[in-house]
């Protein structure tokens, strides 16, 4: 099931029962546009406890009687396990347990990512459930001791040997078989609007150009741990993740036990990025865990991560553009390959971006898969248009090189009144203004004539590439605001990962309660907590802001009603009242109000509680919904070694209202940087012959170092949108999107010459 | 990891005795490299000698040499002053490779004899002659683009890492050994082996022999030598091709003098002789510096994605001594 078809049931669900309501066309919300703790500046609340080592992850929960586990992995890459010498891991001191496909508990495989609104699974492939194998890295066994070194040694003891099948291990070989995949994240797989080939092939003005991007893999800072107990039939797990309650549902599904029986803790994440997803060295440290009766810790080494937590896949993209000699897009084609396996669903959307981008007379827009024998590919900040922007920017940049147009002027003129491809209305867009203010900042106009600017052997050019994400809204958050004389707390089962969360949603309940900042606390983290919604998407803002509003409908009711007639709220409706200065007040008549402490105290409560749930997203129905931007770059490339140095950078976004500059800019910085390691230098080696990953450390898959990163500038419109709570949009993942193009561009205004193909090194301009 | 016994010795003697006394002792100086590869397994000593103890003196002498104690950690001889002003193409070389913190642990002596980053090596899931002699290499059909264009063999092309060194070979370094047979000198360019048939023999060094010190003879026009390193990122990645020279011009504008030498393109650092000979007494120009890059990568052959390093190399070295004899130094 995928977002849209979420939505859709939702949607469904709604017309047909009564208890939900429908917001189509709900009023702008009051904050999108007021200035108190939102639209300020306001330094992680989690700071402190991170900076003094305070903050504890899933890898440093204290457990009395503590095991921890070491996983061997397989090194070929699709056959099965002939024999299993456990022996000697068995002797080695400080053993606790070796399991095997021999002697794990009997597991169901994953409910898949997107088959349930709740499922978690990066894969539904059986986990160390019998001999086959799958992938180069899939765990053949789990070995518990008593320390994580006795552990690792005991790893290196098992002797494993394999009957190898006949793997598809090859890119190129594989995409000659490459099929559709049954949707693109719920989205058609393929839209043609008009005869895209005739158009392009009558147009006066064309580009059709091949593009190919490698595999990435994860790199948080934190390698993926978790931390698990049985109390008896219950399951407690502390773990690294940006999806709680998925987990929660999924691993119920796993062990087949009661979704009550599970509890979740996540309240610190060292990065996510959409790595940080249910993978199966979770599932097996609950399987030792159950099969030793002791706690276990798993905490992946970086070879870990790289070997069984999946990253962004390779594709080969295809973009045409045909133009007719006033700039207009006759033709738009973006179709490509990604590769992919035969047990997960991720498709790498990179043709999204051409949905909605740009106008054109006719589309093409196709994806397909090929099956490889390499493990489970997932959600890398912002997968598809990371990617897809490389190749549909560049187009872009040689179509306008092509027509001998400034790129900024060729995308206003394909600018369209509503969605291209679906028709819909734009919630808000203002692309073009973020473009204006961009070009001003980073003084565009001085972009030089390619291959014309010379500083001793260094090349110097500009280059430019929209960026854009869309806009979700995930379904099914509930959040709980408990209000007491003192301030409030609000809770609800959200993550934070390093992004904000917690301060950002801090700083709405201040504003939505009326309450000074440091009055009211965001707690998270914690499946025990009401249901939030998974961290991905760049959704959770404004899921969690969804949910929080509802609660406060909610809470407001409860309130009038505590107050009574007695009070100077009396007979007041809710519609009539507002939150501020510690109160409920009357939103014209300012003298008429009265204190939270002094409803409480009238009513001899010590709290209220209001909790709701977040009303079902039909914003997204209705409107084409997505954030803007627009990147600027300025490189340097040596003409004798053909090194590039990003000297410049400029990121100027349109992601309706920023809630918080200070996170905000760190996010958008964040993303820029991966885009630049997207750009230059990042690629995950997958020998084909074998299907190994021959690059699994930090030392050799290379993401960019302090010197690698200019002084990045961040400017954005701050245009709330006014179909989203808030205003707002999620700002996580349209950093890195369009930051290959702008690199490549610039490259490209450098030194005449063109890369397509990622990352751009060296060796590729010689 | 396996378990070894550790050991630290007071003197190059006892160092020496103590490492006799095991089948398979490693010295231990920093440990940046070889603690890695011991958890890795590609490294399993029994016994550690500890020789951090050893002298770590940079002494520099009033002919113009200097003296560097093997323990010395290659952030004091980045850092020392007649390093930098006598040949600053060693304190370069030095600062483009590792980080400040790898740097600060790392020794002289240790630094000469890490190992190769071969990512084959590092896999024990993938074939290599230098792990397990015999067995083949999955390096030359593989992931080639960090491995050699010089000197390589069927058996392995895999490069020598460090920068350091490559400065070290340029300036006519020598080492000063230990061993069960007493002590003698080296020159540094002996004492790495290119690959051929046994790639697992990375060194001319005798069983238990150790370094315990690095010697630079003096070379007055090294005050104007240079290294420049040439890799993916801007920092912490190995070199694809790194270059470290000294040039000598004379007033007539012809090359009284040269030292060049290569890293990341070879077994061992690259000491360019060829180029050296070429480029005595021609004229310092564009076309001469070409033209001794030329000669020296004749013999330089590419694999699937190496191949651009031989022009890559070209370029660098063209660059460098253009740099130098310009009086530029960058």
């Amino acid at each position: 099931m995928s977002i849209v078809d979420t939505v859709k049931q939702a949607v469904t669900g709604a017309v047909t029962g009564a208890m939900v309501r429908l917001t189509p066309d709900a009023p702008v919300d009051p904050l999108a546009t007021k200035h108190g703790a939102l639209g300020r500046s306001v330094p992680r609340v989690d700071g402190p406890l991170k900076v003094g080592g305070q903050a504890r992850f899933a890898a440093e929960v204290p457990v009395e009687g503590l095991t921890y586990a070491a996983l061997v992995y397989s090194t070929i890459a699709h056959g099965r396990i002939v024999t299993l010498d456990t022996a000697e891991a068995v002797a080695a001191p400080g053993v606790v347990l070796v399991m095997t496909h021999e002697n794990a508990p009997r597991m169901a495989p994953p409910a898949i990512f997107m088959s349930n609104p709740r499922a978690a699974g990066a894969s539904d492939l059986p986990i160390m459930q019998d001999p086959s194998i799958h992938w180069n890295g899939e765990p053949v066994a789990l070995v518990l001791a008593d320390t994580q070194e006795q552990a690792d040694h005991a790893a290196s003891l098992v002797r494993v040997s394999y009957e190898a099948a006949q793997a598809d291990l090859s890119f190129d070989q594989a995409r000659a078989q490459a099929h559709a995949p049954d949707s693109v994240l719920g989205e058609p797989a393929r839209i043609a609007i008009g005869d895209a080939e005739a158009a392009l092939a009558a147009a006066p003005y064309r580009v059709d150009l091949s593009y190919r991007t490698p595999r990435h893999s994860h790199g948080a800072i934190e390698p993926h741990a978790a931390t698990v107990l049985w109390e008896g039939d219950k399951l407690v797990v502390h773990d690294a993740t940006q999806m709680l309650h998925a987990t929660q549902w999924t691993l119920a599904g796993i062990f087949g036990i009661r979704e009550e029986d599970i509890r979740i803790l996540s309240p610190f994440v060292g990065g996510g990025f959409g790595g940080k997803g249910l993978w199966s060295h979770q599932i097996l440290a609950i399987a030792a865990a159950k099969l030793s009766k002791r706690p276990v810790r798993i905490a992946l080494s970086r070879e870990g991560v790289f070997r069984v937590a999946g990253g962004r896949t390779t594709t080969g993209q295809r973009v045409a553009l045909g133009a007719n000699a006033d700039g207009t897009l006759a033709a738009l084609i973006h179709t490509g390959v990604a590769a992919m396996t035969a047990h997960n669903n991720c498709p790498e959307q990179f043709t999204f971006p051409a949905r909605h981008l740009y106008a054109a007379g006719s589309f093409l827009l196709e994806q397909k898969v090929a099956d490889i024998h390499m493990l489970a590919n997932t959600f890398m900040r912002a997968p598809g248009e990371s990617v897809g922007t490389f190749a549909l920017e560049t187009a872009l940049d040689e179509l306008a090189e092509a027509m001998a147009l400034d790129p900024i002027e060729l995308r206003r003129r394909i600018e369209p009144d509503k969605d291209p491809t679906s028709g819909r209305a734009f919630s808000s867009r203002h692309l073009l203004e973020a473009y204006a203010k961009g070009a001003e900042r980073f003084g565009w106009s001085q972009r030089p004539a390619p291959r014309s600017r010379r500083e001793g052997e260094w090349l110097v050019g500009m280059g430019v590439a929209t960026a854009t994400y869309p806009y979700y809204r995930m379904p099914g958050g509930s959040a709980r605001i408990r209000l007491t004389a003192e301030g409030a707390v609000v809770q609800m089962g959200s993550h934070e990962m390093g992004m904000g969360t917690a301060t950002a949603q801090a700083q709405h309940a201040a504003d939505r309660l009326g309450l000074p900042l440091e009055r009211v606390r965001f707690e998270y983290g914690d499946t025990d907590l009401p249901p939030g919604t998974i961290a991905g998407g760049s959704s959770q803002t404004v899921s969690i802001a969804a949910a929080l509003l509802a609660a406060h409908e909610v809470l407001v009711a409860q309130l009038l009603k505590l107050a009574g007639n007695d009070s100077p709220l009396g007979g007041l409706k809710a519609a009539e009242v507002e939150a501020r200065d510690g109160g409920l007040h009357h939103k014209e008549d300012t003298g008429r109000g009265e204190s939270y402490a002094s409803i409480l105290a009238r009513a001899g409560r010590a709290e209220v509680v209001a909790q709701a749930e977040a009303p079902r997203p039909m914003e997204v129905m209705k409107h084409s919904m997505h954030s803007y931007g627009a990147q600027f770059c300025e490189v340097r490339v040596s003409a004798v070694t053909g090194e590039v140095r990003v000297s410049r950078f400029l990121g100027s976004f349109d992601c309706g209202r920023i809630l918080n500059p200070q996170t905000a800019r760190s996010q958008f910085r964040g993303g820029i940087i991966m885009g630049l390691g997207l750009a230059l230098m990042e690629e995950t080696e997958f020998d084909e012959r074998t299907g190994r990953i021959m690059n699994p450390s930090l030392a050799e898959y290379h993401v960019p170092v302090h010197l690698d990163v200019p002084e990045i500038d961040v400017i954005w419109t701050d245009i709330p949108d006014p179909h989203s709570p808030l205003g707002a949009h999620g700002i996580g993942e349209i950093g890195i999107t369009g930051v290959g193009a702008a690199v490549a561009n610039a490259i490209h205004n450098a030194t005449g010459r063109r890369v397509r193909e990622l990352p751009i090194t060296l060796d590729k301009l010689l | 990891m396996r378990a070894f016994s550790y050991a630290r010795a007071e003197d190059a003697s006892a160092a020496v005795r103590l490492a006799g006394a095991s089948a398979r002792a490693r010295y231990l100086g920093g440990g940046t490299n070889l603690v890695d590869l011991m958890r890795e397994t590609v490294e399993q000593p029994d016994a550690l000698v500890d020789v951090t103890a050893l002298p770590a003196a940079i002494e520099a002498r009033s002919d113009g040499s200097i003296l560097i104690g093997a323990g010395a950690s290659n952030t004091a001889v980045a850092a020392d002053l007649a390093v930098r002003t006598r040949f600053p193409a060693l304190a370069r070389a030095i600062l483009a490779g590792a980080s400040g913190q790898i740097r600060n642990m790392a020794t002289v002596g240790g630094n000469i004899l890490q190992r190769t980053r071969c990512t084959y090596f590092y896999d024990d899931a993938s074939r290599c002659n230098k792990r397990a002699p015999g067995a083949g290499c999955d390096a030359i059909d593989g992931f080639n683009r960090i491995h050699a264009i010089l000197g390589a063999s069927p058996a392995c092309v895999a490069t020598h890492p460090s920068d350091m060194c490559v400065a070290l070979a340029a300036l006519d370094a020598t080492v000063h050994l230990q061993g069960h047979g007493g002590s003698r000198t080296m020159r540094l360019v002996d004492l790495h082996r290119l690959p051929g048939g046994r790639p697992h023999v990375e060194t001319e060094l005798q069983r238990d022999e150790l370094i315990t010190a690095v010697e630079l003879p003096a070379l007055p026009f090294a005050a104007g030598s240079t290294y420049r390193k040439v890799r993916d990122r801007a920092s912490y990645a190995f070199a694809l091709v790194s270059v470290a020279a000294a040039l000598d011009v004379g007033p007539d504008g012809t090359v009284r003098d040269v030292r060049l030498a290569l890293g990341g393109v070879a077994h061992k650092p690259w000491r360019a002789s060829i180029a050296e000979a070429a480029l005595r007494g021609r004229p310092a120009t564009a076309d001469s510096f070409r033209d001794a890059a030329d000669a020296e990568l004749a013999d330089a052959a590419g694999l699937r994605h190496n191949a651009f390093k031989i022009d890559l190399a070209r370029r660098t070295v063209a660059a460098t001594l253009e740099g130098l004899a310009g009086g530029d130094r960058t």
